[in-house]
C-alpha cells in the first residue's frame, strides 16, 4: 500500500504541462536563484573561457572572441533538484559542439569550472551533439549575474546544478571526478526523468 | 516536530524533502530546512505559510498531531555547521524564514556547549514575523558568545533599540567580525537579501570563500 498524506488533494498542472514534468518536480512561473556563495562579477575585459586537460594545445577564448563564434537560440524546459521546473525557457548561447571543433581527445569526461570556485562533472557525450551551450542571455537579455551571467553552462536535460553559473572552461578528464554539489550529496550523473538527485538515487 | 523513527543524526543547516502524495497517487514535494539541533531527538522543521502554495498551506493548516509524513533526508552538504573548538567566529545573516537553518546552528552550538563566538543578524518585517524570539532572546542572555542583532524594516514597536532598515554596508560593517579574525558566514534568505548580504560582505573584504549562502523564495508562481 502506497503511502497517502491524509487530506492533500494538491495542485494539478494542466495534462499537457503535466506531461514534461519529470518524476516529483512542480512548475513555477518565477525564476528562482540557487547558489552557494556570492555572485561573482567578473570583468568582460578579464573574463576568459578555456577548454583545458587532455587537449593539446589548450583552446582559449577571450569575451570578444568567443562572442564571435556562431550561437543560436534554443528553447528548453528546466528543473532543478529543489523540485522546480520551468516550461519553455529561452536562451541564447555557443554549442558545446561549436567550442569542440576539432578537438581529439581520449577524455571521456569533463569537470566545468567557474567563477567562485565552482565546479560540475558531466559525461563528455553529454555536451555534445546539440544538447549543451555556454549561454549568455536568456530571453532575449543579457544573462543577470545572479542567474550566471556573463554566461554559465546550460545543459538542459540534466537537473541545473549541472549548468554551472558564471562558467569558465571545461576540463577534460579520462576520469570522472566529483564536482561541488557532486561531493556534497548530490547524484554523479543528475537525470531528472530518473530522478537522480542525490547519492544512492 | 517530527518522530522520525531510525533518523540519522544531521548536520545543522542540512535540508529534508516532505513527499505528499494524494489518494489518487498524485505527488508533491518541497524541500524544508531543519530547524533543531542535531543533538535533538525530535526532527523540527519551521514551515512558512504562502497563500497561494500548494504544500506549505497542507502542513501548516491541514497536518495535527500523529499524521504521518513521507521525509527524504538530511540533504545537503555544504550550508552546514558543527561544533569544534577550531571553528572560527559564526557570523550568520538570515532574512524572513531564512533563519531556519540558522536556527539550528545556533542551537547546536548551544546544545553542543560549543564556545565559538556567534553573531546573528536577523531581517524581519516586524517583530511579530521574528521567529523564535523569545528563544533568541533567552540565548542571547546566557552570556556564552552568541549576540543576536535585529533588524525590523517596515515596522518597528515602540522604544525599539536594534536595527530598523535593510540590512545594508554600515549595518554589516558594525555588526560582522573584524576581516582579519576570518568569519565563517551562512547567509540565508530570500534572493535579493541574500544577493545583497553576500555582495556586501565581499566588498568588505570578507573571503567569498568563506560565505556560504542558501537562497529561496516562493516558486510557486
Amino acid at each position: 500500500m502506497a503511502f497517502v498524506s491524509r487530506g492533500f488533494k494538491g495542485r494539478r498542472e494542466r495534462a499537457e504541462d503535466a506531461s514534461r514534468l519529470p518524476p516529483g518536480q512542480h512548475l513555477v512561473r518565477d525564476f528562482p536563484v540557487l547558489s552557494a556563495g556570492p555572485t561573482p562579477h567578473t570583468p568582460l575585459a578579464e573574463w576568459s573561457f578555456t577548454i583545458t586537460g587532455e587537449v593539446e594545445p589548450e583552446r582559449r577564448w577571450t569575451w570578444e572572441e568567443f562572442r564571435r563564434l556562431p550561437s543560436q537560440t534554443v528553447t528548453r524546459d528546466i528543473h532543478c533538484v529543489t523540485g522546480w521546473s520551468r516550461l519553455d525557457t529561452s536562451w541564447t548561447g555557443v554549442s558545446v559542439d561549436v567550442l569542440m571543433e576539432g578537438v581529439e581527445t581520449a577524455a571521456e569526461y569533463v569537470l566545468a569550472f567557474s567563477d567562485g570556485g565552482y565546479t560540475t562533472n558531466l559525461p563528455l557525450e553529454d555536451l555534445l551533439d546539440g544538447r549543451a551551450w555556454v549561454a549568455f542571455a536568456y530571453g532575449g537579455e543579457p544573462l543577470a549575474p545572479e542567474h550566471g551571467g556573463p554566461a554559465r553552462l546550460l545543459v538542459p536535460h540534466l537537473y541545473l546544478w549541472k549548468s554551472a553559473k558564471w562558467v569558465r572552461g571545461l576540463s577534460l578528464r579520462l576520469d570522472d571526478q566529483p564536482g561541488f554539489w557532486e561531493s556534497n550529496g548530490y547524484h554523479a550523473y543528475g537525470d531528472p526523468w530518473r530522478e537522480q538527485r542525490y547519492w544512492g538515487d | 516536530m517530527l518522530h522520525v523513527p531510525g533518523w540519522p543524526r544531521h548536520r545543522a543547516g542540512q535540508h529534508v524533502d516532505v513527499r505528499l502524495t494524494s489518494e489518487d497517487g498524485y505527488r508533491a514535494q518541497r524541500s524544508y530546512s531543519i530547524a533543531s539541533a542535531p543533538e535533538e531527538r525530535r526532527v523540527a522543521l519551521t514551515v512558512e505559510r504562502l497563500d497561494d502554495g500548494e504544500v506549505s498551506p497542507y502542513l501548516t493548516d491541514e497536518v495535527t498531531l500523529g499524521d504521518r509524513l513521507e521525509l527524504r533526508g538530511p540533504i545537503g552538504g555544504y550550508f552546514v555547521w558543527e561544533a569544534n573548538q577550531a571553528s572560527p567566529p559564526l557570523l550568520l545573516v538570515g532574512g524572513g524564514s531564512g533563519v531556519v537553518p540558522l536556527m539550528a546552528m545556533i542551537r547546536h552550538r548551544r546544545a553542543s556547549g560549543s564556545r565559538v563566538p556567534a553573531r546573528l543578524l536577523y531581517s524581519a518585517r516586524s517583530v511579530d514575523d521574528v521567529i523564535y524570539r523569545q528563544e533568541l532572546e533567552r540565548l542571547a542572555a546566557l552570556g556564552d558568545g552568541m549576540t543576536v542583532y535585529l533588524t525590523l524594516t517596515r515596522a518597528q514597536p515602540a522604544g525599539w533599540r536594534g536595527f530598523a532598515r535593510r540590512v545594508d554596508q554600515e549595518m554589516l560593517h558594525e555588526v560582522a567580525w573584524p576581516v582579519q579574525e576570518s568569519p565563517l558566514t551562512f547567509v540565508c534568505g530570500p534572493t535579493a537579501f541574500v544577493e545583497a548580504a553576500a555582495g556586501t560582505l565581499v566588498e568588505l573584504g570578507y573571503d567569498a570563500g568563506s560565505i556560504r549562502t542558501e537562497r529561496f523564495g516562493p516558486t510557486g508562481r
